[in-house]
């Protein structure tokens, strides 16, 4: 898998060919507190750059997952959905949201990178 | 007036809160371990809140005191006992809910426990009803710390013996490093525990002595789950002034003799409720699978027909399912009705359901 790349609404995306795994970062479910409900896509949903793409709520409340690129949705991970609480987990990795066929790869040129996003989450604290 | 804070504030801060502002205070979400372990420590072991935010509102006066109080609370106070609680609220002309509260008798008048958001509001009103010879207090010198959880007794009886001997709804005054102070059993989890009404001086010794019991902080998001588990009210959610006892499906805390005789701001509006039923009413509700329903989803009937709302609703850790409470039209009220809730734009299936989802267990 690529290198991961991050949006500024706390998305994170790796690819692998043309299929781009997203999910939430750490900071993300830190800042949800625990996740009791996920929602994700359906194959063959399209979906565009920064549109809405899953649900993820935690006991406070209910937020948008945005993905940080456009695509067609291969997989959406049922195992969130069986057990929401496993994203504060592993957010990174296991607990991935989905997997769509990349439009343009161009997009991820737009996102950050490890240190980048670290950054601004410290001058973006909330 | 700038954001208060409560007299345990840089506690909070030291033991990791996030806080929200709250009722104009800045009060703690929750703290390290998070609203799940937080809630889930209540109820296997014992959890302290700092609800100093609420008003603690002390009354004094003759027995024309009890009259005036009746007047706009329509408990039995003048056979309240002396250290008996009673929940309760105060009403407006037309029976809407002002506040909800848990009156208790004390030696000398009564002492109101209000809601933080409310506090200033209910003082005016009650004012209009107290004559020139009722005194009256609203204590800000005073912190109120709830003990909460099956533990709560034990560790507590260690610092302050003779707590256990309480029953609940009911308080006492004891005496605690050279002070006297008034502890009720009550609380609003569902859980057994106290509340423990003691000067901002004292508050961080006990709290210490707390922790060091391996009683864990909980914030205001647990205290959400919890007393929804529990199947009680959050005023400016469940209930406000539109909103009367009866289709709050709270008549029980009308005392019987007042429903008899009335005598309180509202009683025709509520008496031809009790005789008629209400068109609506509060009911609990156990969303299918893991869906929550949130304040104001809209509740459907299962032919489509648009009959309420959702005025609470969140995920409770204990029942490890969601749940929700709103107002139903009342021919959908029966237990067990199927209903839909809409979530963001869709329809999911639903059930009315018993309250409380979570058995309680109170000491009686």
């Amino acid at each position: 898998m690529s290198e991961k790349k991050f949006s500024k609404k706390h998305e994170w995306v790796s690819l692998e060919g043309d299929i781009a795994t997203v999910g939430i970062t750490k900071h993300a479910t830190e800042m949800l507190g625990d996740i009791v409900f996920v929602e994700v896509p359906d194959a063959g949903k399209a979906i565009e750059k920064e549109g809405q793409a899953a649900v993820v709520e935690s006991t406070k409340a209910a937020s948008d997952v945005y993905s940080p690129i456009s695509g067609e949705v291969t997989e959406g991970n049922k195992t969130i959905v069986d057990d929401p609480g496993s994203v504060n987990g592993d957010p990174e990795g296991a607990s991935w949201f989905f997997k769509l066929k990349i439009k343009d790869k161009g997009e991820l040129e737009s996102l950050m990178s490890k240190d980048e996003y670290d950054k601004f989450c410290k001058e973006n604290p909330n | 007036m700038g954001v208060q804070k409560t007299a345990l504030y840089d506690l909070h801060k030291s033991l990791g809160a996030k806080f929200v502002p709250f009722a104009g205070y800045e009060m703690p979400i929750q703290y390290k371990d998070g609203i799940v372990k937080e809630h889930i420590s209540t109820r296997t072991h014992a959890g302290f809140f700092d609800v100093s935010h609420m008003g603690q509102f002390f009354l004094e006066g003759d027995e024309t005191l009890v009259e005036a109080l009746e007047k706009i609370i329509p408990s039995d106070l003048k056979s309240l006992k002396v250290n008996h609680s009673k929940y309760s609220f105060l009403l407006n002309d037309d029976g809407g809910i002002i506040d909800d509260l848990i009156v208790t008798k004390t030696n000398k008048g009564f002492c109101i426990i209000l809601n933080a958001a409310c506090k200033e509001n209910d003082i005016k009103h009650i004012s209009k009803f107290l004559g020139k010879n009722h005194k009256h207090l609203l204590n800000n010198d005073l912190s109120l710390i709830a003990l909460q959880g099956p533990k709560s007794v034990e560790i507590l009886e260690k610092l302050i013996p003779g707590v256990s001997e309480l029953k609940f709804m009911t308080g006492n005054n004891f005496n605690y490093d050279s002070e006297s102070l008034y502890i009720t059993r009550s609380g609003y989890t569902g859980e057994d525990g106290f509340e423990i009404s003691i000067s901002n001086k004292k508050v961080k010794k006990l709290i210490d002595f707390l922790i060091n019991n391996g009683v864990k902080p909980v914030g205001l998001g647990a205290r959400d789950t919890l007393r929804l588990e529990a199947g009680l009210c959050l005023y400016g959610h469940d209930l406000n002034e539109k909103i009367n006892p009866i289709e709050a499906n709270l008549k029980w805390a009308i005392a019987k003799k007042r429903k008899e005789v009335g005598g309180f701001n509202g009683w025709n509006k509520i008496k031809n409720l009790l005789t008629n039923g209400s068109e609506k009413i509060r009911v609990g509700i156990k969303p299918e699978g893991k869906v929550i329903a949130r304040e104001n989803t809209k509740i459907f009937s299962s032919n489509g027909e648009e009959i309420g709302f959702v005025t609470s609703g969140t995920f409770g850790p204990s029942v490890n399912r969601p749940v929700a409470m709103g107002y139903v039209k009342s021919e959908f009220s029966e237990i067990g009705t199927l209903i839909q809730l809409e979530v963001r734009g869709k329809k999911y299936e639903g059930k009315v359901s018993e309250l409380p989802f979570y058995k309680k267990s109170y000491v009686k």
